[in-house]
This record gives C-alpha cells, sequence and structure tokens, in this order.
C-alpha cells in the first residue's frame, strides 16, 4: 500500500499539496510509509484494532447479549501538525476559554455585557443552557470552565476556524492518550521520524488543575471524578481518567451530602470529599436543585457546592457559553473582555432568530449546515446538500416554529487527510478538538483529538455518527 | 476505600476463582475419562459434574440428560446458568470493568481478553474441539491474572479485599468438591485397591491442583490422607485451612483489629471457624462424619458472606440534620 495513486481532489489535503506532491513537514512520513512491505500496514491496522479491543477501548453494545462490541475506529495514518499552525491553535484557544470564562462569570453575576449592550439580554435568558440557580455563584478563584474542548476545523484554503465550544464535559481526551499509545507500539519507526511532541502531561496538568480548586488549608484533599456509571458511552474515559489521575471514580450512590458537606461511603464509613470532577450534566447533578428524577446525582450536591464545601468541575452553568447562538457573539466577547481581535474566527453564523437572518437560511437551506443551539453530538442537524427536499422542508417548518433553537452555517468543505480503506489510501474530511485546562494558568494539551468522517464524502466526524479517530501529531519544531 | 468499589474488586477475585474452579473441574473429568474405558458408555459419568454444583435440579429441568456435551456447555457457556464459566467471566469483567481506576491496567486487560477469548470459542462450540487446551488456556489465563496482581498491586485494602474474595470462594469450592466426590468415589467398593481406584482419588486431586504435593506430602493414596490434606494442610494454598487463615488475615488487614481479637459480627464469624479448623483432627472429623464437618464448613462460610456484605458493602444509613426526610433505598 503506498501514496501513488492518491488522489487529494479538490479539497484542502493536509498530506498533498497536490497528487503526488507532499507537503513538506509530512514527506518523511509517506517515505516511510511508502517503504514498507505489501500488506505490513493492513497488518499493522489490525494490530492497532486488537490492541483497542484488549484495553476495552470500546463502546456502545456493552450489555448487549450476544457480547459483541465494537471499538471506536481508529486509522493508523497520523494527523500531522505543524509547530507554526499549533502556536496559532494554542494563543487562539487559551483566548477564547479565558474571554468565555470571564463572560459566563459575568452572566451570572454583574452582567456587565448585557449593561453595556454587547449582547442582549433576551439571547441569554433564553437559552436552555442558562442556569437561574447559577445567579450569584462565584467559583474559586473565579473559574467556570476548568476543562473545556474547542472544535476546530479547516476550509478549503487551509484556514483554521473554531466550529464549536464545548466546556460543560468535553469528552474524547481518553482517546488522545489511548490512540498514542497504540501508535507508539504500532509504528514505532514512523514515530522516530519526527519531533512529535508528548501528550503524558495532561493527567499531571489535570491533577494541578483540580487541585487548584481546594484551599491550600486542607493537605491531603479527596478528588473524585463522578460518573453516570459503567453503561455510560463514555465510561471507560471516566475509570481511565480516574486511574491516570489516582482519584476516586465515584457513582452518585456513592456519595451523601450532611451538612452541606459531600461525603463518600467507604468501607470505613463516611469520608469527606474536596473537589469533585463530575461527569454528568447540569440537569443531573442534584435532583434537588435541576432535574427532580434524576437519580444519578446527589441530593444537597449544589448546597455544600454553594456553601462552598465542595468545588466543582466544571462550575454548573457554563453551558450557556457553548450554546451556539452564543457562539455567533464570541468574537464581540473576545473583544469585550480583552480588547483584543480574535485569532481563531468563528464559522460565519446565521441567528434564525433574527428574521433578516432567518430568511436568509430559509432561502438557501440548501447550502446551509442547520444545527440546534444547545444539541451536540451531531443529532438534529441537517446539512443542507446531503438532505433531501422533505427532510429542507421539514427543517424549515421546525425553524419557523422555534426560532431561537436554530443557527445556520454555510457549508464549509472540511480538510482531508489520507485514511486507508481496504488496501488503498482515500481522503475523508476531519476536525480537530485541542483540550483545554484552566488551572493556575490555562494549557492547552499539545495533541487533541483529530475526528474523521469515515465514510466517503461525509461532513460529520462526531462517533455517534460514524466518525473515527486519528492519531495526532504536533511537531515540536518545523525546522526538518 | 468505597464500599461499592471493595465489593466490585471481591466479586470480581471471587467469580475468576469460580470460573478456573470449573475449568479445573472439566478437564480432570476430561483425562480421568480417558484412563477408565468403562466410564466412556457409562451415562452417568459426567453426572458428578452436576451434582458438584448443587444445582442438579435446574441442570435436569433446563437442560435435560448428563451427557458429556450437555455438561460441558452447562459448565462452560450456558449464559442462563450464573456459575458457568463465561457467566463468570461476564460477571468478573464488569465488575473489573467498573474498578479499572483502581486494579493495574494489565489485570483489566487480561480479564478482557480472556473474556473475549473464552466468548468468541462459543461460536459453533469451537472450545470443544481441542477441549484440553481450551481449558488449560483458562488456567494459565488466570495464573497470570493473580500473578499481576501478586506482582503489581500494593498491599492495600484493593489487594486484600482481592485476597478475600479469591480465597473464600477457593474455600468453598475445595469443601464441595471433597465433600461431593469422596462420597462417589467411596461407595465403589470393587475399585477398593485396585488401580482403578487409585486413578479416581488421584482425579480428585488433580481437580484441585493438589496430586503433586499432595504426593509429597504423603505417598499413599488413602481417603483419610486426602481428607486431612485437603482441608488440613497448613501450606498447601488450596486446603480449606489455608484458604481460611489466609481470608481471615486479610479481613483483619483491611479492619485493622489484631488477630483473636474482634469488633464485630464477621471478625467473631471469622475466629470461630478458624478455631473450628485449627482445633480439630482429620480422625475426629471421620468419627463425627465428614459430610457433616463439611457441611458445618460451608454453613459458617454463607454466614461470614452475609456479614461481609452487611459489614463492608450494604448501603450505610444517613443522619443528615437538613435531610431529616430524606431516605436511601
Amino acid at each position: 500500500m503506498n501514496f501513488e495513486s492518491y488522489n487529494p481532489e479538490n479539497f484542502y489535503d493536509e498530506f498533498f499539496e497536490k497528487s503526488g506532491q507532499p507537503r513538506a513537514k509530512v514527506k518523511k512520513l509517506i517515505d516511510r510509509i511508502n517503504s514498507f512491505p505489501d500488506k505490513e500496514l493492513g497488518n499493522r491496522q489490525k494490530a492497532a484494532e486488537a490492541a483497542f479491543m484488549q484495553m476495552g477501548i470500546t463502546f456502545g453494545v456493552y450489555g448487549d447479549q450476544s457480547g459483541l462490541e465494537k471499538i471506536f475506529p481508529f486509522d493508523i495514518i497520523p494527523r500531522i501538525i505543524k509547530a507554526y499552525d499549533w502556536d496559532l491553535i494554542d494563543r487562539g484557544v487559551k483566548q477564547r476559554v479565558f474571554a468565555l470564562n470571564k463572560f459566563i462569570h459575568d452572566v451570572y453575576n454583574d452582567q456587565k455585557i448585557i449593561k453595556d449592550g454587547v449582547i442582549s439580554k433576551e439571547i441569554i435568558l433564553s437559552s436552555l443552557a442558562y442556569r437561574k440557580e447559577c445567579q450569584g455563584l462565584n467559583p474559586p478563584k473565579g473559574i467556570w470552565c476548568h476543562i473545556s474542548g474547542i472544535d476546530l476545523i479547516r476550509d478549503e484554503k487551509g484556514q483554521f476556524y473554531v466550529l464549536e465550544d464545548n466546556l460543560r464535559c468535553p469528552s474524547g481526551v481518553s482517546y488522545v492518550l489511548g490512540n498514542r499509545r497504540v501508535m507508539k507500539q504500532t509504528l514505532p519507526a514512523v514515530f522516530e521520524a519526527l519531533p512529535i511532541r508528548p501528550v503524558d502531561d495532561y493527567s499531571n496538568r489535570l491533577t494541578d488543575t483540580l487541585r487548584n480548586l481546594i484551599p491550600e488549608s486542607i493537605i491531603k484533599p479527596n478528588i473524585a471524578i463522578l460518573t453516570p456509571g459503567i453503561y455510560n458511552s463514555a465510561y471507560f474515559e471516566h475509570s481511565f481518567l480516574a486511574q491516570q489521575i489516582g482519584e476516586e471514580l465515584v457513582e452518585g450512590r456513592d456519595l451523601v451530602v450532611m451538612d452541606d458537606f459531600v461525603y463518600m461511603r467507604t468501607t470505613k464509613g463516611f469520608e469527606k470529599l474536596d473537589a469533585i470532577y463530575r461527569r454528568i450534566d447540569d440537569d443531573f447533578l442534584d435532583p434537588t436543585v435541576f432535574n427532580p428524577d434524576s437519580l444519578l446525582g446527589v441530593p444537597g450536591l449544589m448546597k455544600a457546592y454553594r456553601a462552598g464545601n465542595v468545588a466543582l468541575a466544571n462550575a454548573p452553568g457554563t453551558g450557556i457559553a457553548d450554546d451556539k447562538a452564543i457562539y455567533s457573539f464570541v468574537p464581540e466577547i473576545i473583544k469585550y473582555y480583552t480588547g483584543e481581535d480574535s485569532i481563531i474566527p468563528n464559522v460565519p453564523t446565521f441567528l434564525c432568530e433574527d428574521k433578516k437572518d432567518r430568511q436568509h437560511v430559509i432561502d438557501n437551506i440548501a447550502s446551509f449546515v442547520i444545527k440546534t443551539t444547545h444539541g451536540s453530538g451531531g443529532y438534529g442537524m441537517l446539512i443542507g446538500p446531503f438532505s433531501s427536499k422533505d427532510q429542507q422542508q421539514q427543517m424549515i417548518e421546525n425553524i419557523k416554529k422555534d426560532p431561537r433553537n436554530y443557527v445556520g452555517q454555510p457549508v464549509i468543505q472540511l480538510s482531508r487527510v489520507p485514511v486507508i480503506v481496504k488496501d488503498h489510501f482515500e481522503g475523508r474530511h476531519i476536525d480537530l478538538r485541542p483540550f483545554v485546562l484552566y488551572g493556575k494558568e490555562i494549557y492547552v494539551l499539545p495533541g487533541g483529538l483529530t475526528r474523521v468522517a469515515l465514510e466517503k464524502g461525509s461532513l460529520v466526524v462526531n462517533s455517534s455518527q460514524g466518525g473515527g479517530s486519528k492519531d495526532t501529531w504536533v511537531l515540536a519544531d518545523d525546522s526538518n | 476505600m468505597l464500599s461499592r468499589v471493595a465489593n466490585s474488586i471481591f466479586w470480581m477475585s471471587r467469580y475468576l476463582e469460580r470460573a478456573v474452579n470449573a475449568a479445573r473441574l472439566i478437564e480432570t473429568q476430561l483425562h480421568m475419562i480417558l484412563d477408565l474405558p468403562s466410564l466412556r458408555e457409562d451415562p452417568n459419568a459426567w453426572k458428578p459434574l452436576v451434582d458438584i454444583t448443587g444445582d442438579g435440579d435446574y441442570f435436569s429441568e433446563k437442560v435435560g440428560a448428563p451427557t458429556r456435551k450437555n455438561v460441558m456447555f452447562f459448565h462452560t457457556f450456558d449464559s442462563a446458568y450464573p456459575h458457568s464459566i463465561k457467566s463468570c467471566l461476564t460477571s468478573a469483567r464488569e465488575n473489573a470493568r467498573s474498578v479499572r481506576e483502581v486494579i493495574p491496567s494489565e489485570i483489566w486487560e487480561m480479564i478482557n481478553k480472556l473474556y473475549l477469548e473464552v466468548a468468541g470459542m462459543e461460536t459453533n462450540l469451537k472450545a470443544f474441539k481441542n477441549p484440553h487446551k481450551f481449558y488449560s488456556d483458562i488456567k494459565i489465563a488466570s495464573d497470570l491474572i493473580v500473578g499481576i496482581a501478586y506482582t503489581a498491586m500494593s498491599r492495600g485494602e484493593a489487594w486484600h479485599f482481592s485476597q478475600l474474595g479469591r480465597y473464600l470462594e477457593r474455600a468453598d469450592k475445595t469443601s464441595r468438591i471433597l465433600d461431593v466426590k469422596y462420597f462417589i468415589i467411596l461407595p465403589r467398593l470393587d475399585y477398593v485397591g485396585s488401580s482403578m481406584d487409585n486413578v479416581l482419588w488421584s482425579a480428585l486431586l488433580k481437580s484441585t491442583s493438589s496430586f503433586e504435593m499432595y504426593r509429597k506430602r504423603f505417598n499413599m493414596i488413602s481417603p483419610q490422607n486426602i481428607v486431612d490434606f485437603l482441608v488440613f494442610d497448613r501450606e498447601f494454598p488450596r486446603s480449606i485451612i489455608y484458604c481460611v487463615n489466609h481470608a481471615e488475615q486479610s479481613l483483619f488487614r483491611i479492619t485493622g483489629t489484631p488477630m483473636g481479637a474482634f469488633n464485630n459480627e464477621l471478625e467473631r464469624q471469622f475466629g470461630k471457624l478458624s478455631a473450628k479448623l485449627n482445633y480439630a483432627k482429620v480422625s475426629e472429623v471421620m468419627s463425627i462424619g465428614l459430610h457433616e464437618f463439611l457441611d458445618d464448613i460451608q454453613s459458617d462460610l454463607n454466614n461470614i458472606d452475609n456479614a461481609i456484605f452487611e459489614n463492608f458493602f450494604a448501603i450505610k444509613q444517613v443522619t443528615d440534620s437538613n435531610h431529616s426526610g430524606y431516605h436511601i433505598q
């Protein structure tokens, strides 16, 4: 298998400028792969898949009687990011998370940004992710979004854009670490050929980020990751992270609140908990405050949080900043809180709430992507060019019924990379989710999750919609 | 340690031990039958493997005749039977999955791999094409897992809960195998003193992996010596006394209570059983009756199981001034 017959077509291909002409930073990688004996690459791909299976990095059909399990599809051809590009991503993502954190704090406290007329009160209060219960909250050190993931894409010219912000419980970082581990054992020789920045530092950084939330006076704090349990599709990640940081993995039923302190039920009685990295949504966190039917959460947790007796990462209410209607204001938000222009631009976004924008979206629906403002995971999305007239009509009706809930964006032809398809390479569209930790400082893990739309021509990379992943190699320098 | 996590570790190692005991039992049977041509035609040759489980009624109702294939399937792949190898591995794996953050990753990976391999061998009953290899692979995989735990786990609570689960399961299985097999072998008077007799007793020892170690202590095979070895040998790691003593040590390491004292019902139950075993001798047991003695041990082990649950795993009641109406199910 080699790249001789690979055709990048009319897309921005991250490996090839045009057919037979690899980009400078990728040439070494391509030469190594081209030098493999026939079938070698296919065998390594199989070995990598077997490694994931044995590590139990599987999802979905757990509990299925047949015992069938699937791995999250993985392609062993890495995605490479130049040091120059990473520098831009690093600065851009830090700037964004800094400003969004300021924004969340402001929304739940003084609301200066509303008073100064930058963003309307209505658009904030009408968001499904706005939590009135968080009004007046003052989390430790003013940090709300400790752990976030910013989805980036590149267009047909290679320009980076922010597609989405994930400030609630973004998942995927365990795949970044797992993919890397598997790649090191699968293609060590290829790995050696390039100066690749390591990703192993993440768990230390995560520990620091969580420790930063706890008063120094507590010498031996207890920290835990709160999971919905083993049937959750991201359970692997929860247990993996708990193992990596060496802290407890708890479920709601392991915790209890007494006199506004949170305790774990242990074999030796109750033990106080100081910080929780919660991997369940706001709605399920505390049935006495949010969704009363939640069995996953901990009754009384919010009261303990308000009393300052336990820290939560992320703070409740952060979803307001990743609402897709609010997203369209992020450039103004950045300007307002930092005085700077956005380093990485937004994708142009039309709010269906706005009459003029709405008409524009409806008139051009066949060339637009329509998203719900609170959705994630690619659910409830319409991709104009790939939809039927009926689907478009249905979407127009949905928009008219509930305009606040929809935004439209012009379709962007995402950049592509080669993936292994049977016995040859084909180009597939990708995105990138760098992971960001906000502790004493803001840290961006040099790597991130590259998601691949495995179906030919598809622009949807979400794992719930048939997406896979690749290891992401950030180069330490571009001088090679 | 979280009660839920302790519970899962306890059951993870217990189910793994249970799975491998079933594998050992079948493997021994396969060997024994090769040595006893008369058994090959005997329609009840595989019945003892059903009797040992104590689930004979379930078997005759759901499975049918105790043919070789039926018994092997029942013990190996029957998903409806909670003590089949596959069911045990499913449970061991599910428990391991829920404590992945506590156990070394290699343990999780090996349990996961073992499960996937066994489940994969069910297709077209591939396992039964070369059953000796299949069952012996399960034993080796389990030894590997226990070995990884031995070299990679800190001797903290997690380790001691896994020891507790493993040794209690093993004590129970050894007592059960001895109880059932002893009485099946004993009445065959026509075999007494013959080579057939030796084959049967050896099989009993092999099914507990104790044949070679037994030989080092007693050179003659005799029923009383076998009972002595499997119940009272202080050095053999599958004897009942060894298992109970080691389970007890782990328990007292968990609670921090000095050995010989007790602070709760669980520790008292353990002390009682341990005294019973440590101060009895085989001739006494044989005169009161082996079956009665083993029955008594099994009922003590059951009481200990219940006390472990009550002491460590049951949900603790909460008294909270803010939540006077709040209850926990």
